[in-house]
């Protein structure tokens, strides 16, 4: 198995980085994006297998993000991550195509699981 | 949390400690709480005095124009009154002086008749004399005794009681007005006879220059017959006076016969009766008068009258039944109208205030929990970065082959991540309280529930070393509720046991189901409350806690309870503890608005 490549969607810079190198030693080769625009053009020119999209994000909305990224790349599983108190199951179908969510704050741990598992799915298809 | 497992036994649940005082956080609505003043401005005294003078006001409305309906119908009957008196005395006064001078004259005329039917010389004798007053008596009456009286002034004959002949007149007053105007009738006088009566004298001339007497005289007996006849009106005074003002009959007001009469004596046209009415510091009083003729007598009529209130009252107790009744019945109505007008007044204004206190309250805590969560959210990004930088300390430590200090190292950032965990646990608590501020409706399970509430206390709790002790039984299903309601009601409640217990204290938080219902108890081993106290702590702003407490809390715990179909119950006894027994439905069908 090539190493895993996956695209981390998150404006808070700080944050992100660190989850890229934490990600490195782990066996997780991970990019990262701050903002939509930036996660699409980087899906362009790199090969993920997963993408990690926050839905908080400044310009445009997180759920947009995910709809553009389910149709343009209806292979690659999306993993959401959703803030405390804002449950998912209050919109639904605006999540649909999501491979999974996980609620704020992520133990890394629980991430890297649930970016193997979604790569595996991915790798049977 | 280290209060979670210090479970302790002995916290009965819905159980009320003997002797304890007890309350219901029912409402009171006929028994009103005094609530202070500047807080409520609905305090009793303003209504009070709202409700006297609206009474005043519509009483003197109503009232006024019955008395002034009552106050004419005397006015009338004052007036017919004095009317009705005024004829009675006026009929009497005619009728009596038609009939005097009647009997006067009626024996005037029989005298002349006499004296010029027969001659002299068959009267000239005492014997002739006695006959003819015999005569006289038989046919009209009255007659004392007869005289004939010759020119020179000496009864001649006499026939009578007394022993009258030859007494000579010569020098008397009436003998030179009889020998002027022919006739004469004398003022009532006692005279030798001592019995009022009065003279008829006749002058006849036989020839010119030539003439003599004849005198009679009448028992005032007949005139007082006479009077008593005509007035038969016990009320009435009817006398004669003479010229001077003597009385010349018996007077009911003015005293006996001959006896000086206190009265002006009443200067008028001679020829017109006279009726006026007059008021004396004794009352009204009816007088007439009137001249007979042919008499130097006048005829009085007088007529107190009873005061025209009393006769009012006497007569038109009709009136006043009448009066007094409708009255009566105003004034109740209206007293009953506006106590109940203050009294909705008053219960409308404090509900008004309680609600706006409510209103209030709920928007400040929505301000609270909307700050809360914004500060949340804003701490929580920082605390992740933390977190991962810490995570990535720990990644270079444990991946590098070899690392100075590596342990102590690890130890660090275990400690950070610790620190971090226990921010990330309060800001957590935060938001949910946050988003428990919206209304809405799940399964909560109790003892969680008040677990958290307490949680949020543990500063205090720490602080004051307070032993918190939970017995949750085991069947305890979850309820149906609303949860951030729930938080508030629990809150309050677990805030106020805190502050009673004070340092060392005990709280002791159990649950149970009760049929339908599930009963959580909040006891507290501290000061207890005082019966007085007791009766009003679930009304609003009521508070024993001074400028430190709104008196709100309990209050809108209970419209809480309330509203989600539950109730509120207390008991304490001073010295020894409160509990607080929160009784909620397990399936609630409808409950808030």
């Amino acid at each position: 198995m090539s190493e895993l490549r996956v695209l981390l969607v998150d404006d808070e810079e700080e944050l992100v980085s660190t989850l890229v190198e934490r990600l490195g030693f782990r066996g997780i080769q991970a990019d990262y994006a701050l903002d939509g625009y930036q996660a699409l053009d980087k899906m362009k020119s790199g090969d993920y297998q997963v993408v990690v999209l926050d839905l908080k994000l400044p310009g445009m909305a997180g759920t947009d993000v995910l709809q553009r990224i389910t149709h343009d790349y209806p292979g690659i599983p999306v993993l959401l991550i959703t803030g405390h108190g804002s449950p998912v199951d209050g919109q639904p179908s605006q999540l649909e195509g999501a491979y999974d969510y996980l609620v704020k704050p992520v133990k890394l741990d629980v991430m890297v699981d649930r970016i193997r598992e979604a790569a595996t799915a991915h790798d049977r298809q | 949390m280290a209060s979670d497992e210090r479970r302790a036994n002995g916290v009965h649940t819905g159980v009320p400690q003997p002797g304890g005082q007890r309350a219901r956080g029912e409402r009171h609505d006929e028994e009103e709480p005094e609530l202070p003043v500047e807080l409520t401005g609905a305090h009793l005294p303003r209504y009070n005095r709202l409700r006297r003078n609206v009474f005043m006001a519509t009483a003197v409305v109503s009232l006024v124009p019955l008395f002034i309906f009552a106050a004419i119908s005397f006015l009338q009957d004052q007036q017919a009154y004095f009317t009705e008196n005024t004829y009675s005395v006026s009929q009497v006064l005619s009728n009596t002086k038609r009939t005097l001078e009647f009997v006067i004259e009626e024996r005037r005329a029989a005298l002349a008749l006499m004296i010029r039917e027969e001659s002299y010389e068959s009267l000239a004798s005492n014997e002739e004399l006695a006959v003819a007053l015999q005569n006289l008596n038989n046919s009209f009456g009255g007659f004392v005794d007869l005289g004939l009286i010759d020119a020179e002034g000496l009864q001649a004959y006499y026939t009578g009681p007394y022993d009258l002949q030859n007494r000579s007149y010569e020098d008397q007053a009436w003998f030179h007005e009889v020998v002027l105007r022919g006739t004469h009738v004398s003022d009532v006088f006692l005279g030798h006879r001592e019995f009022p009566h009065f003279v008829i004298a006749i002058k006849h001339e036989r020839q010119p220059g030539e003439f003599y007497i004849i005198r009679a005289t009448i028992d005032m007996d007949l005139i007082n017959r006479q009077m008593e006849l005509v007035n038969r009106d016990p009320q009435l005074d009817v006398f004669i006076i003479n010229q001077e003002g003597v009385l010349q009959t018996e007077s009911v007001f003015f005293g006996n016969v001959l006896t000086e009469a206190d009265l002006e004596v009443p200067q008028g046209p001679r020829t017109r009766e006279i009726v006026e009415r007059t008021k004396d510091e004794q009352g009204h009083v009816i007088t007439g008068f009137a001249y007979i003729e042919g008499a130097p007598f006048i005829l009085m009529v007088k007529k107190r009258l009873k005061a025209p209130l009393a006769h009012w009252v006497g007569h038109r107790s009709d009136v006043l039944w009448f009066l007094f009744l409708s009255a009566s019945l105003i004034l109740v109505v209206i007293w009953y109208g506006s106590t109940n007008m203050t009294r909705h007044l008053r219960r409308a204004d404090l509900r008004r205030v309680r609600a706006f206190h409510n209103m209030e309250y709920t928007n400040k805590m929505a301000t609270i929990g909307r700050m809360a969560a914004g500060v949340a959210h804003e701490i929580n990004n920082p605390m992740a970065i933390i977190n991962e930088k810490a995570g990535l300390m720990r990644d270079l430590v444990s991946y590098a082959d070899d690392f100075p200090q590596r342990e102590k190292l690890l130890q660090l950032v275990d400690s950070i991540e610790g620190s971090v965990d226990r921010c990330s646990k309060v800001t957590h608590r935060l938001l949910g309280f946050a988003r428990r501020m919206e209304v809405r409706r799940e399964r909560i399970d109790l003892p969680d529930l008040l677990k958290e509430v307490v949680n949020f206390q543990l500063t205090e709790i720490r602080h004051k070393n307070i032993d918190i002790r939970y017995d949750f039984h085991s069947d305890v299903p979850a309820i149906e509720s609303d949860r951030g309601q729930l938080q508030q009601v629990f809150l309050n409640i677990i805030n106020n046991a805190i502050a009673a217990v004070g340092k060392g204290g005990t709280v002791d938080i159990s649950a149970a189901r009760h049929g339908q219902n599930v009963v959580a108890a909040i006891t507290d081993n501290g000061a207890g409350i005082s019966p007085e106290n007791l009766r009003n702590i679930f009304e609003p702003f009521f508070s024993t806690k001074g400028e430190f407490g709104t008196g709100l809390g309990l209050s809108i715990t209970r419209d809480i309870v309330e509203k989600l179909g539950g109730r509120i119950d207390v008991e304490s006894e001073v010295g020894k503890g409160t509990r607080f027994l929160i009784t909620l439905p397990i399936e609630k069908a409808n409950f808030g608005e």
